[in-house]
């Protein structure tokens, strides 16, 4: 039911990024989502990747901060209203989210919205109960 | 034409000071010995009796005290008259731990006084002076010292506090203050809001008292020439009164130490032997005169270097210059003394690892103390308002400790700069000691 996003910690000082990506491509890490949140100090990068569990290998040898988070990936027709539909359900039954973030794969007419929500076991249930898909880390892993 | 508060006294010949010395050391050290069963088990230990002091010159076997046996002797340890004679406390701000507690009986404080009315009437004051005290009031000795200076010399005194910058400079306008008591920063920072303000025509001021805190000539001269006044050093320390251990005269290069009160000498701070005029050293102090907290060879950890060259002021007591640094790894933060252990602590508390860095700066005049830590797998989150709150905690936790508002970092692990291994653990960038 969940997707696996690694959150990173990174200090937000120019080159970090850069710094970071490099280990992605070093170990031919690909990427499905990528979102930052940044404060006056550091930034929180928060990305979907083709293989998790490699990826946190990878980060862990290379010496970052980082966690695995479950969250929820909706997917939703690419069209105007689509994610009105779904924040509106989160809303009206009283989800909060933390932060959410759109992403987009080679499947065609299709996008879908990273939820950071506190209990991904109900919202999964509201949106599936309202015939919105939640996509899982087999399928993302072969998108 | 140079004022003095007692110049029978701040102007006695070298032979008078010496006799005073002389005899007050000797009634000193007898009464610690038989009334501070601490102090007398450490000169048991180093084989020395109150008939062994004769004079100044013995003054060399007696031992050491140091903040450590403030600590250990906390908080009455070091009292020396019952309690019924003593009438108050003053202590060093926020400082949990290492914090230290003086006390005074009514002859204490009156002596106290006198030491910082002889520091305003150095500076130009006399009766019909309006001093504003901008110190803090309350444990912090600044403000209560230089207050009752204020009154012994005669002075209108406004014991305005620390603070409210705005209705400092109310008060300075409407009442004319020509004596302004405070910290070297805050007097850089009222100067600003001075001419912010566009009033620097209806400030009256003529002299500065600023102490607390280390300052520099540029500091001085920037004050100085801004508000067209004298801004005068004055030296102190809690644990042998406050402020007025020493001051600047008109000549203004250097601190007279009152010598009637207290006996300075400097020492190397790694042998502990006492070196000659003019030799850079740790700064130590014997309370010759104080009834209920007379602290003897007190450690201050402040390196300076002493003078007993004739001044122009006409005073006799022994020059000492402002501090040179520190012997320990104590800073000095908007007038409050940080050591480095108590951050170490409130990390440790809060679960995270050892591995910080102090950085100390000056923005707008004020200082700020900034905290580095280094980000571990246990404090991060995927959610910036998580960090935050660990953030928000660690920098309440500081402030109880410290007293200061301490602005936490979070950076990235081994960034924070080793040398040889070991962590750089303090950065000033304030260049103070110079």
């Amino acid at each position: 039911m969940t997707v696996n996003q690694i959150s990173v910690f990174l200090e937000n000082k120019s080159g970090t990024l850069a710094e970071f990506t490099k280990v992605l491509l070093d170990n031919k890490i690909d990427m499905r989502a990528l979102s930052i949140a940044e404060t006056p100090d550091f930034g929180i990068l928060r990305i979907i990747v083709d293989d998790a569990y490699r990826a946190a290998c990878v980060l862990k040898e290379a010496e970052y901060i980082f966690s695995v988070t479950p969250v929820l990936a909706a997917e939703m027709t690419d069209e105007a209203g689509s994610l009105y539909k779904i924040v509106k359900l989160l809303g009206e039954n009283n989800i909060n989210l933390e932060y959410t973030y759109a992403f987009i794969t080679r499947k065609k007419g299709k996008a879908y919205m990273v939820l950071r929500v506190e209990d991904n076991e109900k919202a999964a249930e509201v949106l599936e109960k309202n015939g919105i898909r939640i996509i899982s880390q087999e399928e993302l892993d072969d998108m | 034409m140079e004022k003095y508060y007692q110049p029978e006294i701040e102007c006695a010949s070298r032979e008078q000071i010496k006799k005073w010395q002389d005899e007050r050391l000797v009634q000193t050290v007898r009464r610690v010995y038989e009334n501070v069963p601490y102090y007398r088990n450490l000169m048991v230990e180093k084989g020395v009796t109150p008939d062994d002091i004769h004079s100044v010159d013995d003054l060399r076997k007696l031992p050491f005290l140091t903040k450590a046996d403030l600590r250990d002797a906390y908080p009455y340890g070091l009292l020396a008259v019952p309690l019924e004679q003593a009438v108050r406390i003053q202590s060093t701000s926020g400082t949990t731990g290492r914090r230290v507690v003086a006390f005074y009986t009514q002859h204490d404080l009156d002596l106290w006084e006198d030491c910082c009315a002889r520091a305003i009437m150095a500076a130009g004051g006399d009766k019909d002076d309006v001093v504003q005290v901008c110190y803090g009031y309350g444990l912090f000795t600044g403000g209560p010292g230089l207050n009752g200076g204020s009154h012994k010399v005669g002075s209108l005194t406004l014991p305005m506090s620390s603070g409210n910058t705005e209705r400092q400079i109310q008060f300075m306008c409407d009442l004319g203050s020509t004596i302004l008591c405070c910290t070297p920063s805050y007097a850089a920072y009222l100067t600003e809001s001075i001419y912010e303000k566009g009033v620097r025509d209806q400030i009256k001021l003529k002299a500065g008292i600023f102490g607390a805190e280390a300052w520099t000539q540029e500091m001085r001269n920037d004050i100085e020439q801004k508000l067209g006044i004298k801004a005068y050093d004055i030296y102190g320390l809690t644990e042998i009164c406050g402020p007025g251990v020493a001051y600047e005269c008109s000549a203004q290069n250097g601190m007279h130490i009152n010598e009637d009160h207290f006996i300075a000498e400097v020492i190397d701070p790694d042998t502990g032997e006492v070196l000659p005029d003019g030799e850079k050293g740790e700064l130590v102090f014997t309370c010759i005169t104080k009834d209920a907290f007379p602290l003897i060879r007190y450690r201050t950890r402040d390196i300076c270097i002493l003078s007993h060259e004739k001044c122009s002021c006409g005073r006799t007591h022994v020059k000492m210059t402002k501090p040179l640094g520190r012997s320990d790894d104590m800073l000095i933060v908007k007038g409050v003394n940080v050591f480095p252990s108590q951050i170490e602590t409130v990390l440790l508390n809060r679960g995270y690892a050892a591995n910080y860095q102090i950085v100390v700066s000056r923005a707008n005049n004020s200082d700020v103390l900034e905290v580095l830590v280094e980000m571990t797998p246990e404090i991060f989150s995927d959610t910036v308002t998580a960090i935050s709150k660990r953030e928000k905690e660690l920098e309440a936790d500081l402030k109880s400790m410290l007293g200061i508002y301490a602005d936490v970092q979070l950076v990235a692990p081994k960034t924070i700069a080793r040398s040889e291994g070991k962590a750089v653990r303090i950065i000033d960038k304030r260049n103070l000691y110079k």
